[in-house]
């Protein structure tokens, strides 16, 4: 018979959760956690300094420019609100379809969302040229008319989209955060500590009756969020498919954004989870390496289904008879942005195979590696989308180049300074495994005295 | 701020006895008490007899709602206010309104979303408060609690205090919460 594997190692009880948990969040930062701080800040300052110089400046810095109107922001954008979905996969899909594991990595991985949805906001802010104007986007009575917003346009669909899938985010992060707040709180040693915690906690208790409400609240929000979720990345394909530019113009855009968009966020989520198993680990007995090989799993899933996608545009190029159909696939692979596409088709399609091994699948400095050129490849594959595409539309006339500049570079290694200078600050400040819903699923895969059921046995994960 | 009122409380360290013995309080008579818990506790609704939560009705409601305005709001910009040609496309309310999906559907999820946990921390769980009584600091770590409050008819602190140590409390006094 088939038995599960424990949840959580170490037979831990409940009093030794909370303590394990909460010790990053009350102890002084290691010096491993301060040299990434300050590495991450440095990045953050690049970013700073080179958005102050564009916006100063003006989009010259950059290399937007004819033909290739869509440059780093537009890719950049796209890369990292799609990190951010597979944080509301886990925390929300993965909690509806009852999948236990998904607790102690669903708080990091909806942190994760939150950082990356807030990091790919500025892009397209940026990409309007003039972000002091950006509250333009909002449907309000104005003087400026009053001068309205075309509902009709994908550009502001995506601005709805990004912007509830943002706020959404964040309630549904903080909804999860307000108990394990209000143990922090009741934790506390000193005032400072115990009047930040208490305030953020609300005042929070934990009656059966609040708790009764609470879980019907969570459920409705991973109700909410599995739609929504999809609708994001759906919406921001819409971007490109609702265009009519050769390479752009296909209905496979939605599903295919959303499974690279989930490719890319797991590859996200195991590239951080492998650091924060080495900088706490205390976390290793929560965060296993059956997690690990799990989402390693889903990573080369979504890894086929990403190269199905590449194969079926190649294959409807050819099909549909069009010419510049076909020329935009075969410029794609053979012309002068050839070796991006063979980076995006390397690091997305056949590294992720190696996945098939179960050693590498759960070998840690494998998967951290292949995350990072999941990672590349998914940034790659947007400059595919973004670059080739324009780069040479109908008419010869039109064809250009796009030509890389510090500014871009600056913008798009900052933003990780960015993202991490958050996510590193969230694990000092916040529980970074969610206490309150951990404990329940505390006897997964226990027998009746609490021991490993698995051990000796065979077993499925 | 409410002032605090005064309830008698047993403390576990077993959520099984703590289901039981929340069973034994209603069935004993109480009906204003509830349960202290680090986490949900699977099945102390039923054993407490708590009625399903009401905020899907909420959410439901303002999903609704959010879908009537985005509706309105659209058509009412694109058809009255800044009627705009734009490649032909119909200005006509149900000609145009699948154009428009998506900023119905993104409202609507908004509405959904915040209306139900506005209701859940502001109504259902009335929060926040400030500085409330805090009985034992382990009842969000790894202790279980249900406290009887003197507003029950058959309120009788020594009585229930002796109650609960015969199902299994560890502690009981009285205390304000």
């Amino acid at each position: 018979m088939f038995t599960r594997d424990q949840l959580i190692t170490g037979n831990k009880t409940l009093e030794q959760i909370t303590n394990d948990i909460c010790e990053p969040v009350e102890t002084v930062p290691t010096i491993k956690w301060v040299a990434l701080m300050l590495g991450a800040n440095s990045t953050l300052l690049i970013f700073v300094s080179t958005l102050i110089m564009i916006i100063g400046l003006g989009m010259g810095l950059m290399a937007v420019n004819h033909p290739i109107g869509w440059g780093t922001d537009i890719i950049t954008f796209v890369f990292w609100i799609g990190i951010g979905h597979a944080g509301t996969l886990i925390s929300a899909i993965l909690f509806l379809f009852r999948q236990k594991w998904r607790t102690s990595i669903a708080r990091s991985a909806e942190a994760m969302t939150v950082f990356a949805v807030m990091t790919a906001g500025i892009f397209p802010l940026l990409h309007t040229g003039r972000p002091w104007l950006g509250y333009w986007l909002l449907p309000y009575p104005n003087q400026r008319g009053p001068l309205w917003i075309n509902f009709r346009s994908p550009l502001l669909w995506d601005v709805f989209a990004v912007s509830t899938y943002m706020t959404v985010s964040v309630v549904f992060w903080y909804v999860g955060m307000v108990p394990d707040f209000a143990t922090l709180r009741d934790r506390a040693k000193n005032k400072i500590r115990k009047i930040a915690y208490g305030a953020l906690s609300l005042g929070w208790r934990g009656t059966a009756r609040n708790w009764s409400h609470y879980e019907m609240t969570y459920l409705l929000l991973a109700g909410l969020s599995t739609p929504l979720v999809l609708s994001v990345h759906t919406i921001v394909s819409f971007d490109f498919a609702v265009s009519q530019l050769p390479g752009w113009h296909t209905t496979i855009f939605p599903p295919y954004f959303v499974a690279g968009a989930i490719f890319s966020g797991f590859g996200m989520v195991v590239t951080l989870m492998t650091l924060v198993r080495i900088g706490f680990p205390k976390f290793k007995d929560y965060v296993t390496i059956n997690h690990m090989e799990v989402m390693n799993k889903i990573i080369m899933t979504t890894g086929l289904m990403v190269g199905y996608a590449y194969a079926t545009e190649f294959f409807i190029a050819w099909y549909s008879g069009n010419p510049f159909e076909s020329f935009v696939f075969i410029n794609r692979a053979f012309g002068p942005y050839a070796w991006s596409y063979w980076i995006m088709v390397t690091c997305n399609v056949f590294i992720p195979q190696l996945f098939w091994w179960k050693s590498i699948r759960r070998s840690i400095p494998a998967m951290f590696v292949i995350s990072i050129c999941v990672n590349i490849g998914m940034w790659f594959e947007r400059f595919v989308i973004v670059v080739t595409s324009l780069h040479r539309d109908f008419l010869p006339a039109n064809w250009g180049d796009f030509i890389f500049t510090w500014a871009d570079f600056g913008v798009l290694f900052g933003s990780f300074g960015f993202f991490l200078t958050l996510f590193l600050l969230y694990l000092r400040l916040a529980p970074a495994i969610s206490i309150a819903e951990l404990k329940p699923v505390l006897n997964v895969g226990r027998d009746n005295n609490g021991h490993d059921a698995s051990s000796g046995g065979t077993h499925h994960g | 701020m409410a002032k605090n009122k005064k309830v008698t409380v047993g403390i576990w360290e077993d959520e099984h006895k703590l289901i039981e013995a929340a069973r034994k309080t209603r069935e004993a008579g109480f009906k204003i008490f509830d349960a202290i818990t680090p986490y949900p506790v699977h099945g102390i609704e039923e054993a407490m007899g708590i009625k399903r939560s009401w905020i899907p009705y909420i959410c439901f409601s303002f999903g609704i709602l959010g879908c009537t305005f985005a509706v309105w709001l659209t058509n009412y910009v694109a058809e009255t206010e800044w009627p705009i040609n734009i490649g032909g496309k119909p200005l006509t309310l149900w000609a145009a309104s699948p154009g428009f999906m998506p900023i119905i559907f993104e409202v609507s999820v908004l509405f959904a979303a915040l209306s139900s946990v506005a209701a859940l921390l502001f109504v259902a769980c009335d929060l926040p408060k400030i500085n409330p009584p805090i009985i034992d600091p382990a009842l969000t770590s790894h202790k279980f609690a249900i406290f009887v409050d003197e507003a029950d008819a058959s309120y009788n602190t020594a009585k229930i205090q002796q109650q609960f140590k015969e199902w299994g409390a560890k502690e009981t006094r009285e205390t304000e919460f």
